[in-house]
Parts: C-alpha cells; sequence; structure tokens
C-alpha cells in the first residue's frame, strides 16, 4: 500500500534493472544551469522529481525523460538520464517508440497545457487509450509561458491575455476528465508547492504499468501569478482542495477531531454527479467512499467535474483512477515473442525463405 | 480434350489490358494472368490502374478498374504505350479504354452488360456493337457472363454469385489464347476460396470452361505463341514495389542487426508496406499503426533513438505532416527511414495514379537547412535494393533518409531476380559503448563528437552506464551537444550537418552511363519510375540509326561527385520527369548546365513513344541532322 491508498499492483518498472548502489538526488542532477524565471513552479516540481528518483532504485541509464516544447519542457536537461527534448505536442508518440522498443526502460513523459492540450491533444488522448507503459507529468499552469502569456487551452474564458486583449472565447479542458473520457488506467492530480503530495502520486505513478497521467498545477508567476492561490493559501486550501484517498471517505473543510472534515461529497440524484454538502448535514454512510479502482470510470468522472473550469476555489486532488489494463507495449512485445517462436533459424535463413517464397522459376 | 485445327502465330511482345467495373475482379484477374506469365518465362511489366473510391458507382466511366500487362520474349522496360487486346467487361470499360487503342487492335466484349441501362450509364446513346463504329479493330462480342453462368450452374449459386466468376472465365479464355500454364492459377484458387467451397469450385469451373470455349469456339481461330524471354541465370519470382520495399526494409534489419520499427498511418498507396510488414514479427518487427501520420514518424524516432531501425512508411500528404519531425531527426542525427509512395499531387490530389512531384519536398520540405539524403528505385524489383542502400546511409551517417518511390513502383510488378543475401551489404550500427572524451576520472561522453571520416555522431542509446545524454531540436554544441545559442557554433553545425550529408557521395560507385560508342551528343537522365519508358524511347531512337546516352540516378541526394562532369560532357541533357521539372531545377541550380525538361503530369507512367520523339529532336538539333524515327522492327519497349 502507497501513502495514497493504492496497493501496487504488476510495476511500471518490473523489467527495468535495478541497482544496489545508493543513489541520491546529485546523481539524478545534470551539469547544465536551470534556466526558469525566479519563483516558477517548475523548480520545485524538478526538485521533487531529483530526490524521488533515487527512490525507485533503477539504474540511472535506464531512465530516459522525454519532452515537448515549452517551459517544463526543458525538464530533460536538468536531468542526469537519458532525454529527449523533442518537439511541440509529440514528447507522447516519440516516448510511445522508446517504451514499445525497449521493455527495460522507465519512459516519462514532461509536458505542459499547451503541449499536451492543444497542439498535442491528439497524441494525449490516444496514448492514454492505448496505455502504453510510461508515465505523463502534466504541468498546468493554464498559460503559455514560453511564447509569453497567451491564454491556453486550460485558461478560463474571459481571460484577457496579449492574445486576447477583449478576454479569451475559449472554454477550458479539464484535464482529468479528458484523460479519465480517453479512458485512462492511472490520472492524478497534484501540486508543485505539496512535496509530499508530489512524491506521494509520483511514486504510485512510476509504479503503475500503463499510461500514468499526472496533473500538476504548477504556478507561473510571470504570466499567469495567483492561479492557484485559493488551493495554496493556508487561509482557503481547507475549503478548496477536495483530496481523494482510496478506501476512504471524501471530505474536506475543517477537520475534526477524527479528522473528518466539514464538508463531505455524496450522490447527487438529480444529476447523477456527486455534490458537496455540509458533513453534519447527511448520514455518515452516504459520503462517497474514494473507490481508485472501480473499473467503471463514471465516478471518478464525476468527481472531476468539481474542478472549477474558472478561477480555480475548488479541486478535487490525488489519485481519481487506477486500474490494470493490459498495455499497449508489452502486448506488441508479446506478438513479435510468439512470431519469433515459431522460427528457430537464424533471420538470414529465414530472410532467405521469404523473399524467395511464392512462384519461383530459375533460369540456369 | 478435341482440337479443333487453330492457327499458331508467333510473337515478340503483346500488350494486354483487362478492363471492368471496380466490382469486376479486373485487378485479380490481371494479377493471375501476370504470375502465369511470369511462371512461364515471358519477361513482363505490369500497370494497374482503379479509381481512389471502394466502388465508385456501377458501370459508371469512373468505376472501371484496368490491369495492364505487358509480355515478351526478350527483355522489356514498360508496361507499353498502347494495348494490342482490351478485355471490357462492360460498356463503361470499352468506352473509358477506346482511346488508347491503336487501330487493328484486339477487342474482347462481354456483351452480357450491354444493356440499355448500362450503355447509358457509360455515355453511349447507341450500342457501340451494333453498326460500324469498332470497324477498324478486331471485334469479338461474346457473352462471357452469361457463358460462365451455364458453366457454374451445377454449383446451384445465386446468379449474382454466379455471374462474379465471369472474370475466370475471361482469365481462361486469355489464357488459352496465349498459351499461359495455369497450375498456379488453379492452385491459387483452391487456396483462395478454401472455405467457401461452392465458390472455389465455380471459379476454377469457370476459368476452365473459359480455357475450352476458346479451343473449342469459331470466334477464336488463332492462338499466340510468345517465347520465354532470355534473362540472367538466377531465381526469380514476380513481385510488386511495395512488396520489394517491405522485403528490402526487412532485409536492411537483418544485414544491420536491428529490430525493425515502423510508425504508419494508413495512406494509398503506401498502405501495402504496413500490411506486409505487419505479417513478418517473427523478424522481430514492430509495426505501429499511429493515430496520426505525425504520432507515426515520432514513435519511430522514439525508436531509434531506443536502438531500433525506425521508419515511417507514407505518400506525399503524409510526409508534409511528418516534416517538423524529419527536422528533428536531422537535428538529433538518428537513424529513420522515412517512405514516400508519391501519388499524383497538390493536397489530396490523385491517390491512385503516379507523380514524382514530391522531390522538392523531399529536398527542401523542412524549415531551416535540414538536409535529407534521397535514394530512388527504379523499378518495382529494384524497390528491394532502394531500402537497403536506405537502410545503410542512414545507420552509416545518422540521418533521416527519404525514399522516394511512386504509385507506379508501388502497385505495379516485374520479374525479379532473388538476390543472394551475402551479396548484400553488411551494415554496422555501431552502438557507442565507451566515454569518448578526455580520459580517467574526468572522462565524459559527448554526443556530438563525430566520427572522421563520415562526420557521424555516437550513437548511444539508452541502457548504455555513463553514456547518459539529452538531445533535442534545440541547437547542439559541437561536440559535447548542450544546447548552445552562440552564432558561430550554430553557423558550424548548419555547415557540418550540411558536410555530413554532402560526405554519402564519397561512398557512391560511379554514375554508369550508357553510351555505347561514346559518341553520343544528347543525354537523358532520369530518376525513379521513368527509367522504364527513357529506356524504351532510347531504345527506339538507337534502332532507328541515332545516337543517344542514358543515365539514371538512384541517389537524388547528394548527387553522385562525377555527375557535373558527365553533365557537361554532353551537349543536350533531357531529363524527363512526372512533374514539372524538379530535377532540372536542382540540377540547373547545382551544376548551371542548361538541361531540358520533358514534363507531364497526367496521372499516368510516361509513353515511350513519346519520349522517343522528344530525344529524336534533340538529336536532331544536337546533331544537325534529320531524325527519322520510323523503323519496319517493332519496338522493344
Ligand atoms: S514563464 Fe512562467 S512557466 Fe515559464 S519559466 Fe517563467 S515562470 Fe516558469
Amino acid at each position: 500500500m502507497t501513502e495514497l491508498g493504492i496497493p501496487a499492483l504488476r510495476s511500471g518498472t518490473e523489467d527495468v534493472p535495478t541497482t544496489d548502489l545508493k543513489q541520491t538526488g546529485k546523481d539524478f542532477t545534470s551539469d547544465q544551469e536551470v534556466r526558469w524565471c525566479p519563483g516558477c513552479g517548475d523548480y520545485a516540481v524538478l526538485k521533487a522529481v531529483q530526490s524521488f528518483l533515487p527512490d525507485l532504485g533503477l539504474r540511472r541509464e535506464n531512465i530516459v525523460f522525454v519532452s515537448g516544447i515549452g517551459c517544463s519542457s526543458r525538464f530533460p536537461y536538468y536531468l542526469d538520464t537519458y532525454g529527449m527534448h523533442s518537439i511541440h505536442g509529440r514528447a507522447p508518440t516519440i516516448a510511445t517508440g522508446i517504451a514499445t522498443a525497449r521493455e527495460d526502460l522507465s519512459v516519462w513523459v514532461v509536458t505542459g497545457d499547451g503541449d499536451a492540450l492543444s497542439i498535442g491533444g491528439n497524441h494525449l488522448i490516444h496514448t492514454l487509450r492505448r496505455n502504453v507503459n510510461m508515465t505523463i507529468l502534466l504541468f498546468n499552469n493554464r498559460i503559455y509561458g514560453l511564447t509569453k502569456g497567451q491564454y491556453s487551452p486550460t485558461s478560463e474564458t474571459g481571460k484577457v491575455t496579449k492574445s486576447t486583449p477583449m478576454g479569451s472565447l475559449d472554454h477550458p479542458f479539464n484535464p482529468v476528465s479528458l484523460a479519465l473520457g480517453a479512458e485512462a488506467t492511472f490520472v492524478a492530480r497534484t501540486i508543485d508547492s505539496d512535496r509530499k503530495h508530489l512524491t506521494g502520486v509520483l511514486a504510485a505513478a512510476a509504479a503503475h504499468r500503463g499510461t500514468s497521467l499526472v496533473e500538476i498545477y504548477q504556478n507561473c508567476p510571470i504570466f499567469n501569478d495567483g492561479a492557484f492561490d485559493a488551493i495554496k493559501n493556508p487561509d482557503t486550501k481547507a475549503d478548496a482542495l477536495i483530496p481523494l484517498v482510496h478506501g476512504e471517505p471524501v471530505t474536506f473543510g475543517a477537520r475534526d477531531d477524527e479528522g473528518r472534515g466539514d464538508k463531505a461529497l455524496v450522490r447527487d440524484e438529480q444529476t447523477g454527479g456527486v455534490k458537496i454538502v455540509a458533513t453534519a448535514d447527511v448520514d455518515a454512510s452516504d459520503i462517497v467512499v474514494h473507490d481508485a479502482h472501480n473499473d467503471d470510470p463514471t465516478m471518478a468522472f464525476a468527481i472531476s467535474r468539481l474542478t472549477d473550469a474558472g478561477y480555480l476555489n475548488t479541486s478535487p486532488i490525488g489519485i481519481f483512477r487506477q486500474v490494470e489494463r493490459s498495455t499497449y507495449d508489452d502486448a506488441a512485445r508479446e506478438q513479435v515473442a510468439v512470431a519469433k517462436n515459431g522460427d528457430a533459424a537464424d533471420r538470414a535463413a529465414r530472410l532467405t525463405a521469404l523473399i524467395g517464397g511464392g512462384d519461383t522459376w530459375t533460369v540456369l | 480434350m478435341t482440337h479443333t485445327a487453330k492457327q499458331v502465330k508467333q510473337l515478340d511482345r503483346v500488350i494486354i489490358r483487362f478492363a471492368g467495373d471496380s466490382g469486376d475482379g479486373m485487378q485479380l484477374t490481371g494479377d493471375r494472368f501476370t504470375q502465369e506469365t511470369a511462371a512461364f518465362g515471358n519477361d513482363l511489366v505490369t500497370l494497374p490502374n482503379f479509381p481512389a473510391e471502394i466502388r465508385a458507382p456501377q458501370g459508371t466511366l469512373p468505376g472501371v478498374s484496368s490491369f495492364q500487362v505487358h509480355f515478351a520474349d526478350h527483355d522489356i522496360l514498360t508496361a507499353g504505350d498502347a494495348p494490342d487486346v482490351l478485355v471490357a467487361m462492360n460498356p463503361a470499360a470499352l468506352r473509358a479504354n477506346l482511346g488508347d487503342l491503336p487501330k487493328g487492335a484486339t477487342i474482347i466484349v462481354d456483351t452480357h452488360d450491354f444493356t440499355a441501362r448500362n450503355l447509358t450509364k457509360a455515355g453511349y446513346s447507341e450500342n457501340p456493337l451494333d453498326g460500324d463504329t469498332l470497324a477498324e479493330y478486331a471485334l469479338h462480342t461474346v457473352d462471357l457472363t452469361g457463358m460462365t453462368v451455364e458453366a457454374v450452374k451445377e454449383f446451384g449459386l445465386s446468379r449474382k454469385d454466379a455471374s462474379r466468376a465471369k472474370n475466370m472465365f475471361a482469365l481462361g479464355l486469355l489464357s488459352w489464347m496465349y498459351g499461359r500454364p495455369t497450375e498456379s492459377t488453379h492452385a491459387f484458387l483452391a487456396k483462395r476460396f478454401a472455405k467457401v467451397p461452392d465458390i472455389r469450385d465455380a471459379n476454377i469451373a469457370a476459368f476452365k470452361a473459359g480455357w475450352n470455349f476458346g479451343e473449342t469456339t469459331e470466334t477464336f481461330i488463332v492462338r499466340y505463341e510468345i517465347k520465354p524471354a532470355p534473362m540472367a541465370p538466377g531465381t526469380y519470382r514476380n513481385i510488386t514495389g511495395n512488396l520489394a520495399l517491405s522485403y528490402g526494409l526487412i532485409a536492411g534489419g537483418v544485414q544491420s542487426g536491428l529490430s525493425v520499427f515502423l510508425g504508419s498511418y494508413p495512406i494509398t498507396p503506401a498502405s501495402d508496406i504496413l500490411h506486409e510488414l505487419s505479417k513478418h514479427k517473427g523478424f522481430g518487427v514492430t509495426t505501429f499503426q499511429a493515430e496520426d501520420e505525425i504520432a507515426g514518424v515520432g514513435a519511430a524516432i522514439g525508436a531509434s533513438f531506443a536502438g531500433q531501425l525506425g521508419v515511417t512508411s507514407t505518400s506525399g500528404p503524409g510526409v508534409a505532416l511528418k516534416s517538423e519531425a524529419v527536422g528533428l531527426a536531422v537535428m538529433t542525427e538518428l537513424p529513420l527511414i522515412v517512405v514516400d509512395v508519391q501519388r499524383g499531387g497538390p493536397s489530396t490530389g490523385l491517390p491512385t495514379k503516379t507523380e514524382q512531384a514530391d522531390l522538392l519536398q523531399a529536398m527542401f520540405g523542412r524549415n531551416g537547412e535540414a538536409p535529407v539524403p534521397i535514394v530512388a528505385p527504379q523499378s518495382p524489383g529494384d524497390c528491394f535494393d532502394a531500402a537497403v542502400e536506405a537502410v545503410r546511409i542512414a545507420i552509416t551517417y545518422r540521418t533521416p533518409v527519404m525514399i522516394l518511390s511512386d504509385g507506379y513502383l508501388a502497385n505495379g510488378s516485374e520479374p525479379w531476380r532473388i538476390p543472394i543475401l551475402d551479396e548484400l551489404p553488411a551494415i554496422d550500427p555501431h552502438f557507442a559503448t565507451e566515454k569518448n572524451y578526455g580520459s580517467g576520472d574526468g572522462a565524459e561522453f559527448w554526443p556530438y563528437l563525430r566520427d572522421d571520416a563520415t562526420l557521424a555522431r555516437p550513437w548511444a542509446i539508452p541502457g548504455t552506464p555513463g553514456l547518459e545524454h539529452r538531445i533535442g531540436g534545440l541547437e547542439k554544441g559541437d561536440g559535447h551537444g548542450n544546447i548552445s545559442y552562440d552564432p558561430a557554433n550554430h553557423d558550424f553545425m548548419v555547415r557540418t550537418r550540411q558536410a555530413k550529408v554532402d560526405r554519402i557521395a564519397d561512398s557512391l560507385p560511379p554514375l554508369e552511363v550508357d553510351d555505347p560508342d561514346g559518341e553520343a551528343k544528347v543525354l537523358v537522365l532520369g530518376w525513379g519510375s521513368t527509367y522504364g519508358p527513357i529506356g524504351a524511347g532510347v531504345r527506339r531512337v538507337r534502332k532507328a540509326g541515332y545516337r543517344v546516352a542514358q543515365a539514371h540516378l538512384r541517389h537524388l541526394n547528394p548527387f553522385p561527385n562525377d555527375l557535373g562532369d558527365i553533365l557537361r560532357r554532353y551537349d543536350k541533357v533531357l531529363v524527363p520527369e512526372m512533374n514539372l521539372g524538379q530535377l532540372s531545377l536542382l540540377l540547373r541550380g547545382k551544376y548551371l548546365v542548361d538541361v531540358v525538361g520533358y514534363n507531364e503530369v497526367r496521372g499516368l507512367p510516361l509513353k515511350a513513344a513519346v519520349l522517343a520523339d522528344v530525344i529524336g529532336g534533340l538529336v536532331a538539333e544536337a546533331e544537325g541532322i534529320e531524325v527519322d524515327l520510323t523503323t519496319k522492327e517493332s519496338s522493344d519497349d
């Protein structure tokens, strides 16, 4: 059982060689100077990842980070593993090739809201449905940082930016809802500034076999400062964050002695979804008990809908869903293995037989 | 079986075109006739031609599908300009193809579908079989469908199913007429319809009935004999370009010891490469049908980074979508094969027709200075060698390589001498395993420290301890490979990437020029699938007694080192292409030689007779003589 209440299934890193050498965060730190703006949320995530990676106990050379384009996509340069900083939106495709080619690699994708949900939206949903064994860290700052401040597919409607002086017109994506709709097998949300929660989610994501999508709320102090203030401010966050723990009733707000919050989630008969009520007003048995392993994603989706589409005053965090489903890369390798099995002869001899097959004739 | 006395006539070559509705099975009929012809030992070239729609409205001109096969007792180069024989299964097939027939050609028509309704659909106001509009042809009207239904009635099929065997009746008739061996078709039908015995037996019965009809009827009094063609010793099979290309990619994997990873999105006319490779997982081939063209190439790049041979197959529209990713492969200097089976463009263009108009896209269709080597096959069988060569270049030089095939090569076929694997080049991926910069404790791995001879960078794959490194699309510092915005470094790296591609030319053999007595003043230079028609055009001109030289480019980027000298040796250089002059533009730009283009974009192969005239005109100009190409001998294309 991990801290977040998720029992480990077949591990995502099962075929990756491990090491007995003691590793520290420093071993995973490259010699490149980190170049994000001061105060950027990316620093906290980088530090968390660097200090988390040794926990996996994997050989460093068997870890690969792939990124797209955007501020967060510089991530691989700062980690002393194998890495590729690729092109805008396409990191999941490259990671799919890597993960399918090699079962002995731990594959990570670092992407942002523009990279993953706008230009790369198609690849994201298809990677999720295929369930290729990789962990996708989606840094959601709800803005385009690298191109200097245009609205993104997660920005709230009406956002005034350089490209939308009269306010943006688009309705935003909720990345967790989108991932659940795409039949993702692991969907979680965490926050750049909560190292403990972030690390717990990372551990569960790495342990999951299949595509793990981790949305990380990440503050961009330059172009979208304060986007997450309500969920980070010590005075408001208890009422803003709805923590999800597998097997536990979902409550939040001011906690009583038993740790139960004064607000709770119950089923909403009217909408078929869930709603927030005062804990005191309902029977304890009516409170939704979080079940991340439910094969049916309906409840997880309903919970994801509690996220504000506008300014973020309410947001569930934690692991929404973790279910077991065969992975694309395992299945693809299995087909190759099965096909190879029948053919004992060496490849050259078999190739000679193949190209010499069909109707042939010989000229002397 | 009783033989009516039939006349036997010797021919040196025949061009037959089977034409019918796209639901009539003409591709299958043509393919079987081709296999029989290959087994007989004639040289042959085929030209399938079919609509982009799966089933265009029945009986209409757009719905006509045809298959042309040219076979001979000598070595031939093209599918032939004009058919000697047309088999037309309905009025639309007759109408759509009549214009291509020379006077005196034989036409065999299935009369069954010549109803008022079908005639109208095909745009005929009167039945062309009545009256004398076809008087200039040797017309044979036969109720193929009616006889087929009669021949298969014992199997109790519905009338519709029974009449569907008419293509086999037609095949049987033509097989008789040209003395084709029939065993392979029997075996084929038995296997293809093994699960539906009635249909299997009906098709075999129709095929035999067609043969017997030829033998007994008074309608056909002549049989033809085309002797086997002398061919170089070896074992042969008939092969299409897409199949040969697929085999070449597998061979590239075997020769390099790498697993092939194909990332691809279905697109005409390249999909058969995806289909074929997906059958050969036993060779360690992984095929990934991606969500789009970009994901196909992205996954291939990922596989290459991980140490496999990344391949992506597509046609022109797909190349357009992949271009940013190909640029990434240029920058990261990873091996990658991009197969472009060209079709008519721009945009969706003519999906099932052939064209060579992606050369400049392959050459320049990326942002920045992004040189990509280009190789082109010249015939269906040659697609095998072109693929192996592309793999050699990609792995040796750590670079994406573009293979420019086209729709004609992809679906056309020819006898192919099965290569001996020992004769293929060994390809060494030469993975990096050691640090390569500095020594002792300070030793480092520099991913952009190059090989002196090839300028290739080391290929260190994940899992190799101590060689952890990051690559990407941002400009790399020379040697160490860290991000660099330094102006001088960028200038150096741009030039180095170009120099690396240019250096491939040092590994190429001299360009072969076919100039029999070395006296020709005109050179015809081509690339890709125009090899056949150009060769045939050149033969016609030579046969008429004139001199002309021919050369054909396998490598479009870089060009062979001696190409400039060769171009300058001739007074006139003719460059025929199925585009508006793309190779011409490159040659003029690079060598300042005023080449003459001959350009057609009709979605069809160039015609030998037309090229012969163009060449003749240039010879006349260059040598200041009159050129008369009429010869009494039959032509050899
Ligand atoms: S622009 Fe925003 S997201 Fe980008 S580095 Fe600066 S603070 Fe971070």
